[in-house]
């Protein structure tokens, strides 16, 4: 599907493949991909994460805010005050999910608009400007590893981290398997004696610490926050990600290389659009078909299985 | 009424008066009514999503969907389009998007969350791919909610809320059709198995959902006057958060019409007086999200307690 799209912007514009082109790709991916890879595991359990898009927010203002009034801190403690500020946010899901048991859309569509309405109280209607955030943090999108005429920048193997600890978490350790397990029939796995509302809240934490980390990361892209658009339906971005990516929305499987391909293909949309020289007014139908598209590629594919199976 | 009724209505005259000791003009009757004006589609929208809930699914697309029936009338409406002719218009393309969720529950299995929460972007993508940066003109009834009963300060449009809602509450409650609403949300399976049309009923509650969705387009529309692609944003967590503090399960199965009037009624007098209170929208949104996500923590604790209740006795 990514090479479709790649294919047919070229042959609007040749342009769309030049190395300026990618680059912008690869910068527009790490703060998606990090939310995206939040979202994956949720999704696996049956559940939904909409509040990321402001979690975004308000890490990214909050981070922003503390650099602004330390100057002098190092890069590392705002990455770990992000991280740590996320997973408190996501914990604040994990207790309304797992122990009082509130449907995960009802609780982080609150919490979407709490987490929200806390940037605008934090932000008390200012901003936060490229000369407020730390160079050191700013560099990180501008330098990276070049590889031949393109730039792999640093945020973007700092997305890296998560997800390969998400891949060999999933693939490989007991946690991973049973997240699955969870996913794939929460009874089945209880009666087996797994702890699944563990398995539930690790996986808000998980999406909310991710959120955090992209709000840093947001900060190192932009340098620019403001608390009514920071992260706004970045939720939307990163759910259809992950759907395009083949998790399918039964729960109970998917993998991290198709997440990756999802936030590719979604980044290629993206920047696509504007090479393109297509308005901006465009992009939540963009957005909106290529969720709409996954589901029923995803209902398609459900309804030929079981079919296939009755017949047989 | 109830007894779980009872608890917005109770929340509602302790808000009332918070309002009244935050400033002497708050408990102003005229003013009241026609800041009630401003709740008349969150109400549609919360009568709508009161069956969506009781199904046991929900709706996250009504705003989108609200905008994008305004959207449409707006463009293919002339200014000598009869009344009528609009208001069957906007409800029968509000039933029409709602059709479209309900073929993806249905047909296409996927859960209400993710299919109302594709549409929402879809419909709303829709709306702001057409008219772009610009605004549309209301064809027609410019001015709805000016005009009021009589000599009385009493405004029609929460007139014709509350009738539009008394007769939803009618076909909740005492019709087969509202029975089944019920028991597809209280088990599927068993419903399916007793022989009722799960898949109908289920279709039928998200066109009544877009119904009341395109409906409320009439009113937004005729108050505003013009049609912009970002009206409304947020409109579904007024009406959710209606449905459930109104008393209604947010697992299906059960709930109350009068129940979702007094709630919708309580966000409204709780908004107006953090408005005379100063405190911005912003923040007046991050109090309702706060109060839905309470309400069903009290609804899940009241569960817990009724169900411990018979192995202690």
């Amino acid at each position: 599907m990514t090479v479709l799209v790649v294919v047919a912007a070229t042959a609007r514009d040749p342009r769309f493949l030049s190395p300026q082109t990618l680059d912008s790709v690869l910068l527009w991916l790490p703060v998606l991909l990090v939310v995206a890879l939040g979202q994956m595991p949720v999704i696996v359990t049956k559940g939904i994460d909409i509040s990321v898009g402001s979690t975004v927010g308000l890490v990214a203002f909050s981070v922003g805010l503390i650099g602004k009034v330390n100057p002098s801190l190092p890069v590392p403690v705002l990455f770990a005050s992000g991280l740590a500020l996320g997973a408190l946010l996501g914990s604040l899901n994990a207790v309304l999910v797992a122990i009082a048991k509130v449907p995960p859309v009802v609780t982080t569509i609150g919490t979407l608009t709490a987490f929200r309405g806390m940037a605008f109280l934090v932000a008390q209607g200012k901003q936060i400007d490229t000369n407020n955030v730390a160079t050191a943090l700013t560099d990180l999108g501008r330098n990276g590893v070049h590889l031949g005429p393109i730039t792999v920048n640093w945020l973007l193997w700092l997305a890296f981290i998560p997800g390969a600890l998400l891949a060999w978490v999933l693939a490989r350790s007991a946690i991973g398997r049973t997240v699955y397990a969870v996913g794939g029939n929460p009874v089945a796995a209880a009666l087996r004696g797994m702890d699944v509302k563990r398995i539930l809240f690790s996986v808000y934490i998980w999406s909310g610490a991710c959120a955090g980390l992209a709000g840093v990361l947001y900060l190192g892209r932009y340098g620019f926050v403001s608390a009514a658009s920071a992260g706004v339906n970045l939720e939307l971005n990163a759910i259809a990600a992950v759907v395009v990516g083949g998790v399918p929305v039964s729960g109970g499987s998917g993998s991290v290389l198709g997440v990756l391909a999802g936030c590719v293909l979604l980044a290629v949309v993206n920047v696509g659009l504007s090479v393109l020289g297509i308005a901006a007014d465009w992009q939540l139908l963009a957005y909106g078909a290529v969720v709409m598209a996954a589901l029923l590629v995803d209902a398609v594919g459900r309804r030929a299985k079981e079919s296939s199976v009755v017949a047989a | 009424m109830s007894r779980r009724d009872l608890v917005p209505v109770g929340l509602l005259a302790i808000v009332l008066f918070v309002g009244s000791r935050l400033s002497a003009r708050f408990l102003d009757a005229p003013y009241l009514l026609d800041t009630l004006n401003l709740y008349v589609e969150a109400g549609l929208l919360a009568t709508g999503m009161t069956f969506v809930i009781v199904c046991g699914e929900i709706d996250l697309s009504v705003a989108s969907t609200t905008v994008l029936v305004a959207c449409v009338v707006s463009k293919f409406l002339g200014p000598e389009t009869n009344p009528v002719v609009l208001v069957a218009m906007s409800v029968a393309i509000g039933s029409l998007l709602g059709l479209v969720n309900g073929a993806l529950v249905t047909i296409g299995r996927v859960p209400s969350f993710l299919a109302t929460l594709a549409t929402m972007a879809t419909y709303r993508g829709v709306a702001q791919a057409w008219l772009g940066p610009f605004s549309a003109k209301w064809p027609v009834m410019k001015g709805l909610d000016r005009a009021h009963l009589g000599n009385s300060p009493v405004p029609w449009p929460p007139v014709i809320w509350l009738l539009v809602a008394g007769a939803a509450g009618l076909v909740l409650h005492r019709t087969v059709f509202g029975r089944q609403v019920a028991a597809v949300g209280t088990n599927a399976i068993a419903s399916r198995f007793s022989g009722l049309p799960v898949e109908r009923t289920q279709l039928a509650v998200f066109a009544l959902s877009g119904a009341m969705a395109g409906l409320a387009a009439v009113f937004l529309g005729s108050r505003l006057g013009v049609v912009r692609h970002d009206l409304g944003r947020g409109l579904e967590l007024d009406a959710i958060t209606a449905v459930v503090v109104g008393g209604t399960s947010i697992l299906g199965g059960q709930g109350s019409m009068a129940g979702t009037v007094a709630a919708l009624l309580l966000v409204a007098a709780a908004k107006t007086a953090m408005g005379v209170a100063g405190v911005k929208p912003e923040v007046q949104v991050t109090v309702v999200g706060v109060l839905l996500v309470l309400a069903v923590l009290a609804g899940n604790m009241a569960g817990l307690a009724r169900r411990k209740a018979p192995t202690q006795a």
